[in-house]
């Protein structure tokens, strides 16, 4: 029973460590990539090739001051004060379904770890994600109305219109995935994509399933709110939309919350489409080496499609408001239909 | 039942003041809108948040001591403001200016409106949230600004004419390092429109946004551009030439469909054709004197005098009016083409969506320190 806790309180600490340090990584990342996409040097004082950038950023975002915006009393308060709360604990929790490798039955304190996942007996896994990481809307409509800012306001209904419309796209572009699995543990969509189609093929969902990978993968940047589809904040026309009137740590929230959000959407198209942590030819490897090597794979092809979220934010132009409604309902989840009858008929023959 | 429907709910109309401090209005422009959510029903643009009184001080000033201050009309691009402010006063007084300083004017200002529409571009892009095109235009940006110091000392504020001819001959060395730069720099626009032109994101926010017809351009008075984006050859270089415009070779590029898109690539063909003037110009450029004979102390005769270059945003006007002997003027009335293309706003944004609102302020192309003087 101690053991039991001790372990998982263990898996927690790592996980939200491995979190919570990403954030600050995936800044300078960001920061260092839109350099170089931009000719120019970026961050580069603090500490070896600015590494420490982030953390003075930090330091300084939580010693300013925390201000209230005139006027947002009472429950508007309440719910200006709760939005960031939210924002942060939504993103942190979906990512606790996510396994980062493979757990030959490895054991700690003669007990076993029970998978490379913090909620490792959580059947419902993908749902309970999606389930979860929906919420993550109620901080930005909350923000938006607690703010007492239109811009904030526009941007917070920008955010719910939005997000909904995406969810459905995602959700059925996944429907795929789960028919072929037969299963909703994320493990199981994982082991499914070992080995190989003659031989050096990788079983990878995203060779049948191209589309719904795609679909997936555009409905991703749309719920992260990220350019080309970051209406909510869209500097240029709604200030930072719904975040506008937040400083300090409340700020820092938010921002960690986008950065957690785009780790947990990579992991996922990771997992669903990309093989997860295995590499045509390691799919089960034993002992604690093998472990390792498996949380390396996951961690090499998240930071890929990360540096492919900070690649695509710096190339192209944003999406109108309507266009991006019209994207969404009109070819996304249209396509993500086309994608799940594919997969039916082609399971249905057999072929999958 | 029957009539029309009833909304469930009261609805209103959302006021928005969008400006004067919001990072999309290019300075201190502020738009009262009426939203009905996101849709745009009435758009007023409300201006003077710069005034400086510029027109006034004109007035207290020697001719030549008018200058620094049309520096700080459309401080994007000064060349062109020290221009028409010369060719006025020069037209006044009837000064024919040296050839070798009308190609050194002729230089500047197409130097500027470069310039000028790099930094439209980039502002215009990070408007439409591509935000890498800013990083690549300032690259170019800061080598004109470096001619331009090497040239008079100043970057922006560049007071680098006089009536008459102009103060300084270009220094050693100087012609080459433009020619290096304007060699290089029809591949840098091309970089720049790899990145945007053929953009599905892009031609998604501009084609079709904003859009006016060629007479209605005409009757609101838009030059520059706005104009010949809508298919109006209208260029003052061409049809009221100064300077030596009217023995260098160059075309004007008009657009067709008087959209956001269409002034996009009609302001990038200038910058190519700018090149080409820049280019003419240094080929032929004549040795001599820089500056005309004409007194330390100038007095015009008594009178009223309008002249206009075109600066890169539109016709940039001088209205001067003079007393008897007057060492300065009497009245000095600037036409500045932002406050005159601003007007169309309504016009332009109407019925489209705020995000529109942020594409159409970017493609008028507007410098407060002009509109409010």
């Amino acid at each position: 029973m101690w053991v039991d806790l001790i372990v998982t309180v263990i898996k927690v600490l790592v996980v939200s460590t491995v979190l919570l340090t990403g954030v600050p990584i995936m800044v300078w990342v960001e920061r260092r990539g839109s350099a170089m996409i931009q000719d120019r040097l970026g961050p580069n004082r603090v500490g070896p090739m600015g590494l420490l950038q982030p953390v003075v950023d930090a330091v300084k975002l939580m010693t300013k001051e925390d201000l209230t915006p005139e006027g947002v009393t009472g429950t508007n308060r309440f719910l200006y004060l709760l939005a960031p709360a939210i924002a942060l604990v939504v993103a942190v929790s979906t990512f606790i379904v996510v396994p980062f490798g493979y757990d030959p039955g490895l054991e700690l304190f003669g007990h076993a770890i029970g998978g490379f996942v913090v909620a490792p007996d959580l059947d419902l896994g993908i749902l309970y994600l999606f389930a979860v990481g929906s919420l993550g809307v109620y901080a930005l409509v909350l923000a938006g109305w607690g703010s007492n800012n239109k811009y904030s306001l526009l941007g917070g209904i920008r955010a719910s219109a939005q997000m909904i419309s995406y969810e459905l796209a995602m959700v059925i572009s996944v429907v795929g995935v789960l028919m072929v699995t037969g299963s909703f543990s994320l493990d199981d969509v994982v082991l499914h994509q070992a080995g190989t189609w003659f031989g050096f093929i990788p079983k990878w969902n995203v060779i049948p399933q191209l589309i719904g990978a795609i679909t997936f993968m555009v409905a991703v940047f749309a719920e992260t709110n990220r350019l080309p589809f970051d209406m909510v904040e869209a500097e240029a026309e709604l200030v930072v939309g719904y975040h506008t009137e937040y400083s300090s740590m409340r700020f820092a929230s938010f921002f960690m919350a986008e950065y957690i959000n785009m780790i947990t959407a990579s992991s996922l198209i990771v997992v669903l489409f990309f093989g997860g942590w295995t590499l045509p030819g390691i799919a089960t490897p034993g002992g604690w080496l093998g472990a390792l090597a498996t949380i390396g794979i996951f961690a090499a092809k998240v930071a890929f499609f990360l540096w492919f979220f900070v690649w695509v934010r710096w190339t192209l132009p944003r999406f109108r408001f309507d266009q991006l409604m019209a994207l969404g309902w009109k070819w996304m989840i249209p396509l993500a239909v086309l994608n799940f009858l594919w997969v039916g008929v082609a399971m249905a023959l057999g072929y999958l | 039942m029957g009539g029309p429907l009833e909304p469930l709910f009261d609805v209103e109309e959302m006021e928005l003041s969008f400006g004067p401090q919001h990072p999309a209005t290019h300075g201190v422009l502020r738009v009262q809108l009426k939203l009905d959510g996101e849709k745009i029903l009435d758009a007023r643009p409300i201006i003077g948040y710069l005034h400086r009184g510029t027109e006034k001080l004109f007035e207290q000033e020697p001719f030549n001591q008018c200058i620094p201050h049309t520096d700080r009309l459309d401080y994007i691009a000064a060349p062109t403001n020290n221009q028409g402010f010369v060719v006025t006063v020069e037209k006044l007084l009837g000064i024919t200016i040296p050839p070798r300083a009308a190609y050194i004017r002729m230089i500047l200002a197409e130097l500027g409106r470069i310039s000028s529409h790099l930094l439209w571009l980039a502002t215009h892009a990070i408007d439409l949230g591509a935000i890498t095109p800013f990083f690549y235009t300032f690259r170019e940006r800061e080598e004109i600004l470096d001619l331009f110091e090497a040239y008079c000392g100043a970057r922006l504020t560049l007071n680098a004419m006089r009536v008459g001819g102009l103060p300084y001959d270009l220094p050693d060395g100087w012609v080459e390092r433009c020619a290096e730069m304007m060699e290089a720099f029809p591949a840098h626009i091309d970089e720049y429109e790899t990145l945007l032109t053929e953009n599905r994101i892009w031609k998604k926010r501009t084609v079709g946004i904003g859009v006016i017809s060629a007479e209605e351009a005409i009757d609101w008075g838009l030059t520059g551009p706005p104009l010949r984006g809508s298919g109006v050859k209208w260029d003052i270089r061409k049809v009221f030439p100064y300077d030596r415009y009217d023995e260098v070779d160059f075309e004007v590029p008009i657009g067709k469909n008087g959209d956001t898109y269409d002034r996009y690539l009609v302001r990038m063909e200038e910058m190519r054709q700018s090149v080409r003037i820049i280019q003419q110009c240094m080929d032929r450029l004549p040795d001599g004197p820089i500056m005309a004979k004409v007194p330390k102390v100038l007095r015009a005769p008594e009178g009223m005098v309008y002249a206009s270059v075109e600066a890169p945003k539109g016709e940039l006007g001088y209205f001067i009016v003079t007393t008897p002997k007057g060492s300065q003027p009497y009245r000095c009335h600037v036409r500045p083409p932002s406050f005159v293309n601003l007007q169309s706003l309504p016009v332009l944004v109407d019925g489209l969506l705020v995000a529109d609102l942020v594409a159409v302020i970017g493609t008028l192309d507007i410098v407060l320190g002009e509109i409010d003087r």
